[in-house]
């Protein structure tokens, strides 16, 4: 099982990669949003899947999963959801103050 | 008590750093004084210890774990350098006073003079190599400041500048000697190198080593070919160019050299490079001082010349060149000393230093035109009795006359050495006249000067008359300074103490028609300078070490500017996918070394179909957002991926990820709803097939890194996961039966409190974009 979610975190990461690669704001930011799902996958495999009960105590219940990765996870899902929402405004504004959403066209200065 | 000496400039530049703004009413120079004279005094009343064959030392740890001790130790030759640095310094400071208006920026001045003042200390003083060097490069750094000082002219910071390459280069060279010789001699400590110098001598290491070492005192002491930043750093204030670039810095490489001379001196190497560098750079830079026009290059040049003489001497290694050596190193700091302060008060009282502007001074500025005189004939060396210069310059010829006896190369080379020496003396000779005969006789030009000229101050004069005042005293009485201070530093230099008695008169021996040639040809020459000086612009500009200086720094420049375009192009994918192959190359190559592609199938929890389902589902529905070119349907594709995640989190028992996760992504899917409306459409990628493929090769090829990290990581677990600790404490220490809320409420609190202002930022942040409108905008 750890070896399919592997892969799926992997297929994840590179559709967020190519997401992230491509010119227009809107599907960077989307790019992002399965980079931090591939992510969250990736942290959970690491503390073996389907091990035990849940994490919470319970009487007569000695094999309890991994809480450690769950407990970090839970971190980054609400931080990514603040980078995607602050990104998701960011290209917003953007596009009001600049009337394009291209990468290509939102370079900086002319120095170079 | 020797670390207090050093530190006392430092500590003297912090506090005027500090307070000189506050104390207006006096020049700065004065509050910084009595530094120099205090330190003058201390060190003259050394020399009755070192006179009996003592040494002063002194140690502190400083880095002890890689052998670095603040050793300093005071035998003949350093104390003859910190004689020089404090006793020029003490006049210089005074000099300044006059020199510079209190409009200047003068706590900069002073505080730059001091950290130079105390580095300078540390050099001569210091017995560890990489103490030695560190002193070493706040020197170059000091005088990069100094020559800079008025930085709004555009000559000062090109001499700035040039300065700081070539020496710092120099010193980085020498580093590696210092490495090299701590490696070969296995200690840091110069005397202990010394003690073991056959270890240096015998080692393969030897060649490199010696060219290394050399590369620090060339550069540093403006050698051939590494000469040319010398005449550029006269853009300084002269009471710098008097005191770093004649008399203490630029004798850095000298005092290097004879520190270092018991280790190689006698070596046909060390003999054939110094010296051969050193008579090249005495006759290069005696002749071309004549073909300047500013005052202060004739005397960058000359001083080129002489510190090329002082370094033949150093190479020749006998008992009298170092004697010679020593000697000239005094004598050069007076009557030089004494020149660049009255060529600074030539331009002072005249507005101009161009000699050809410059003419019959000698009616206005009788007192300056008569001590210029004194250091000029000095220099020139005259054979009267009261010029120190003529006794050096006597010794010179006589050292290089008594070659012969010597072993190896040095024998070899012995009959040539003379000519060289005569004819770098001419050059010497009639620069010396060039310079104050324009200056002070001849024509007057008032006409062409800015102000009308008049005598000096007599503040401005009293640093310069005291310098002649040694010229002369030490031309009559030579051995006054001989026992009590010379001695003892060739003694440092060749290991044993000279007992020779300095005097004027030998009879009419070799040395003696040798000056006398020298000044016959000497006075032709000069005579006739106008009619020959001519035969200067027939040397192409290409040979000019200025050229290559010029066309290394233009390369320099042109490569990085386009290795930095080439890369830096002001797109974010570029960067992106540069930062990205980069990881994906360097976590392979570092996985492959460390035999990370372990793949075990080993302890893997039993497939089930449900949860490959839904992690199908999943996959199709990420690779599909790549062509989705509708907005509804990429969000609504972003969803599937989000809820398929939360109900994989409930398969793998993670309640409250799989709560969370949803909450999440139902307003994260709200909130790009909200927004897309205000977006562009989702266009086709414009991107050609080429562009494409490599966008695709590079997300593969990270996510297959991913993967491999997942599954290497897996199949190689090196200790026992921690999660053990938490099911254990959880109630214990947090009170909680939820582990993972006890985690973050508790054992990582502080991470939850973070995330909390990470979440308040992106807050503030998003208002602040939704809000403000425009206002910041700078364009309108």
């Amino acid at each position: 099982m750890e070896i399919v979610m592997s892969i799926l975190a992997g297929t994840l990461f590179a559709a967020g990669v190519y997401l992230l690669l491509q010119k227009q704001l809107l599907k960077i930011v989307l790019g992002t949003a399965l980079l931090s799902h591939g992510a969250h996958l990736f942290i959970l495999t690491m503390g073996k899947l389907n091990r035990g009960a849940p994490p919470i105590l319970e009487k007569g219940i000695t094999e309890y999963t991994d809480p450690l990765p769950q407990a970090l996870i839970l971190t980054s899902i609400v931080i990514s959801f603040g980078v995607t929402s602050f990104l998701l405004v960011l290209a917003y504004r953007t596009y009001q103050s600049n009337k394009t959403d291209m990468m290509d066209q939102l370079r900086g200065t002319d120095d170079e | 008590m020797l670390h207090y000496y050093i530190l006392l400039p430092f500590l003297a530049a912090l506090l005027i750093g500090l307070s000189a703004k506050k104390v207006n009413r006096i020049h700065t120079g004065w509050l910084v004084l009595p530094v120099p004279v205090v330190l003058f005094i201390i060190f003259c009343s050394k020399l009755p210890v070192l006179a009996k064959g003592k040494i002063v030392q002194s140690t502190a740890d400083w880095i002890p774990s890689l052998d670095i001790q603040l050793s300093f130790y005071l035998d003949g030759l350093s104390m003859l350098f910190s004689l020089l640095i404090t006793g020029i310094g003490s006049l210089v400071v005074l000099y300044s006073i006059f020199y510079l208006s209190r409009k200047e920026q003068l706590v900069h001045f002073y505080v730059y003079l001091l950290l130079f003042m105390g580095s300078m200390l540390g050099v001569v003083l210091s017995d560890n190599v990489f103490v030695l060097y560190t002193f070493w490069e706040f020197t170059s750094i000091s005088s990069f400041l100094l020559i800079g000082f008025w930085f709004y002219r555009e000559r000062s910071t090109y001499g700035a500048l040039k300065s700081m390459l070539v020496t710092v280069f120099g010193g980085l060279s020498m580093l590696g000697a210092l490495i090299l010789l701590s490696i070969t001699a296995e200690t840091n400590s110069i005397r202990m190198m010394i003690a073991n110098r056959s270890d240096i001598l015998e080692s393969d290491l030897f060649i490199p080593i010696l060219i290394l070492l050399l590369l620090g005192a060339f550069t540093k002491s403006a050698q051939f070919p590494f000469h040319s930043w010398l005449p550029d750093a006269m853009e300084a204030p002269t009471p710098v160019s008097a005191y770093l670039h004649s008399a203490t810095m630029v004798k850095a490489g000298l005092y290097l050299v004879a520190r270092f001379s018991l280790i190689f001196s006698g070596t046909d190497e060390f003999f054939i490079i110094v010296s051969g560098i050193g008579l090249i750079t005495l006759c290069l830079g005696s002749f071309l001082a004549s073909r300047q026009t500013d005052l202060k290059g004739i005397l960058a040049y000359s001083t080129i010349s002489q510190l090329g003489m002082i370094m033949a001497m150093l190479g020749f290694g006998t008992g009298v060149a170092i004697l010679a050596a020593i000697f000239h190193i005094f004598n050069h700091a007076t009557f030089k000393g004494s020149l660049f302060m009255i060529a600074g008060i030539v331009d002072h009282e005249t507005g101009t230093r161009d000699i050809r502007r410059l003419g019959g001074l000698y009616t206005f500025m009788p007192i300056s035109a008569t001590l210029a005189f004194i250091g000029a004939f000095s220099m020139a060396g005259v054979p009267l009795p009261i010029f120190n210069g003529f006794l050096s310059k006597e010794m010179f010829f006589d050292s290089s006359l008594k070659l012969e006896q010597s072993a190896g190369l040095a024998g070899t080379f012995a009959e040539w050495i003379p000519i060289f020496a005569v004819l770098g003396s001419i050059f010497t000779f009639v620069y010396s006249m060039y310079l104050v005969f324009g200056t002070f006789l001849g024509k007057q030009k008032i006409d062409q000067l800015e102000k009308k000229p008049h005598e000096a101050p007599i503040g401005m004069l009293l640093s310069p008359i005291i310098l002649i005042i040694f010229v002369i005293a030490v031309g009559l009485l030579p051995n006054l300074i001989n026992e009590p201070l010379l001695a003892p530093a060739v003694a440092a230099v060749t290991g044993d103490l000279p007992h020779t008695h300095l005097a004027f008169w030998h009879g009419l021996n070799t040395p003696f028609y040798m000056s006398l040639i020298v000044i016959g040809v000497g006075a032709l020459l000069a005579y006739t300078l106008k009619r020959w000086q001519p035969v200067y612009n027939k040397i192409p500009g290409k040979f000019s070490s200025d050229h290559w200086y010029q066309t290394m720094v233009n390369g320099l420049l042109r490569t990085s500017k386009s290795i930095t375009g080439f890369y830096m192009t002001g797109s974010l994918r570029l960067y992106l996918s540069i930062i990205l192959v980069f990881l994906v190359v360097s976590t392979s190559i570092f996985m492959y070394f460390t035999d990370g592609f372990t793949i075990s199938f080993d302890d893997l929890a039993p497939v089930t179909w449900p949860e490959v389902l839904v992690g199908f589902v999943m996959a199709a529905a990420a690779i599909a957002t790549i062509w989705m070119n509708q907005r509804i349907a990429a969000i609504i594709v972003i969803g599937v991926v989000g809820y398929g995640l939360s109900l994989l989190f409930v398969f793998f028992r993670a309640p409250d990820l799989a709560l969370t996760q949803l909450i999440v992504e139902t307003i994260t899917v709200a909130l790009f709803l909200l927004c897309f409306a205000h977006l562009p459409k989702l266009k086709k990628s414009d991107k050609s097939k080429s562009e494409k493929l490599i966008d695709l090769m590079i997300a593969v090829s990270t996510g297959a890194l991913l993967t491999i990290v997942a599954i290497a990581s897996h199949s190689s677990k090196s200790f026992d996961s921690i999660a053990k600790y938490f099911v254990d404490n959880s109630y214990k220490l947090g009170g909680g039966d939820n582990i993972v809320n006890v985690i973050l409420v508790d054992f990582r609190g502080l991470d939850t409190l973070f995330e909390i202002a990470v979440l308040g930022l992106a807050a503030l942040g998003i208002f602040a974009m939704i809000k403000y409108r425009d206002k910041g905008d700078m364009n309108q």
